[in-house]
């Protein structure tokens, strides 16, 4: 059996989608922690286009792009699968997963704003996104995958966790049961999924992170202005 | 035709996300009806057909709608399995295709977008990185084209192509309009040769609109955008 390899960072929410694709399909792996600040010939080597993590190495062979890599674990190893069977339900799968690919600007600009104005807006964008993916995309589901979580709820775990530590460091809370009540038992459920209740960063080492990004963003777009 | 198996595209004959549908149920010999969408006045009925985004192409079959024109594709790729074969079978092939796509979808597109609807040194920067990344693409393809010959034909058309067909095919038009040279032939010559094969593919040259519609369409969407920016 080809040796499978990932190369990520640990708090990359794009690294931890590869992670639990690969853990829920009882793939076996070696994890390569890339230093961002330095990254490796090796990852350099293996996508040279966007020099990023996460990349998948399958017998030698770089795969980039999480969303690519998912696609590609679910056809290689097909054993619990992560997508419908049906083309149809496939396709709404992956228009919801391509609905977190549109919207990420709406996130970031949350995630980066600052105050007054400029904040409440990002906000009340945001919350729009939100309830959008609760109302159309989950309904009454448990998960996005209806009984159990596929590659809709894999791609969305950015929200469970990472959006939930942004939240904290921004002062503002956006997703509550108040306002979206299924999409925050979503959160509740998915965390509870034992391939992600332990495949997920520290959530100290997270907060102070996320703060450290962000003050560097806001820091350099203040500087381009 | 009955509801079974029925297919109906919505578009608009100027978007490249909705042509290169089009194309793809056109290469694929797929009966459909079009159906022509005003995005100005967008009617009841596609709204109805794709609230989240409000957009074309969707792709309506058996009565069920599909929005975004790259879930389309792979949809159609494996409802319709008749050559020609969107993705090649192997998973790591399907993978390349699926992340060049990806970079002309988000890389070359947004690049694209800014050298369309920006002027002065915005529209520059845009241009500079236009070329650029149309020299990655350039490096890019040579594993799709090793012997560096692309031979295109209705049966090998892929993703790849298509999508990027129903960006660049008209290039010249794009560069009439901009008064911008964007694909050269001595910087990226494998680039041009694919673009030249594609172009040379009878539905390819019967989907790209007529001259002066086309250009008329780019100028009114440059004006619009600088207008609105410096207002």
């Amino acid at each position: 059996m080809a040796d499978v390899k990932l190369h990520g960072f640990w708090a990359s929410p794009f690294s931890y989608r590869v992670i639990w694709a690969l853990k829920i399909k009882g793939v076996d792996y070696e994890y390569i922690e890339e230093d961002l600040s330095n990254k490796s010939e090796l990852l350099l080597k293996y996508n040279p286009v966007y020099k990023k993590i996460p990349v998948l190495v399958h017998g030698g062979k770089p795969i980039a792009e999480s969303l690519v890599i998912l696609e590609y674990i679910e056809e290689t190893w097909p054993g619990n699968p992560l997508l419908p069977s049906d083309p149809y339900e496939k396709a709404m799968a992956r228009f919801w997963i391509q609905f977190a690919v549109a919207k990420a600007s709406v996130y970031r600009a949350f995630f980066v704003s600052t105050g007054g104005e400029d904040q409440e807006k990002a906000r009340k964008d945001w919350l729009e996104v939100l309830k959008i993916l609760e109302d159309q995309a989950l309904g009454d589901k448990k998960f996005f995958g209806g009984d159990t979580i596929n590659l809709v709820d894999i791609s969305y775990g950015v929200l469970a966790y990472w959006f939930k530590n942004t939240e904290e460091v921004i002062g503002i809370k956006v997703l509550e049961p108040t306002t979206l009540p299924r999409l925050s038992q979503w959160v509740q459920n998915f965390m509870q999924v034992p391939v992600i209740k332990e495949n997920i960063p520290d959530s100290h080492k997270m907060l102070a992170y996320l703060r450290i990004v962000r003050e560097k963003i806001i820091v350099a777009e203040q500087h381009n202005k | 035709m009955g509801e079974e198996n029925k297919v109906i595209l919505h578009g608009m004959w100027a978007s490249p996300f909705s042509k290169r549908v089009e194309l793809a149920l056109k290469f694929k010999g797929i009966p459909f009806e079009y159906v022509e969408e005003n995005l100005k006045n967008k009617r009841p009925e596609l709204l109805q057909l794709n609230p989240v985004h409000k957009e074309i192409p969707v792709l309506v079959h058996n009565g069920k709608p599909i929005a975004e024109s790259l879930v389309i594709l792979e949809y159609i790729d494996e409802t319709w399995m008749n050559s020609p074969r969107l993705l090649p079978q192997d998973p790591y092939k399907r993978a390349r295709v699926r992340f060049w796509t990806s970079f002309v979808q988000q890389q070359l597109i947004e690049t694209l977008l800014t050298v369309f609807e920006t002027d002065g040194e915005t529209q520059e920067k845009g241009v500079r990185d236009m070329l650029e990344k149309l020299q990655v693409l350039e490096e890019g393809i040579k594993e799709f084209f090793p012997d560096g010959n692309p031979c295109i034909d209705s049966n090998n058309i892929g993703l790849l192509d298509l999508v990027f067909s129903s960006v660049f095919s008209h290039y010249e038009i794009q560069e009439e309009v901009l008064g911008i040279k964007i694909i050269n032939i001595e910087k990226i010559p494998l680039v041009c040769s694919w673009l030249t094969a594609l172009n040379q593919l009878t539905l390819v040259k019967e989907s790209i609109p007529p001259h002066d519609k086309l250009a008329a369409i780019f100028k009114f969407v440059r004006e619009d955008a600088l207008k609105s920016s410096s207002a």
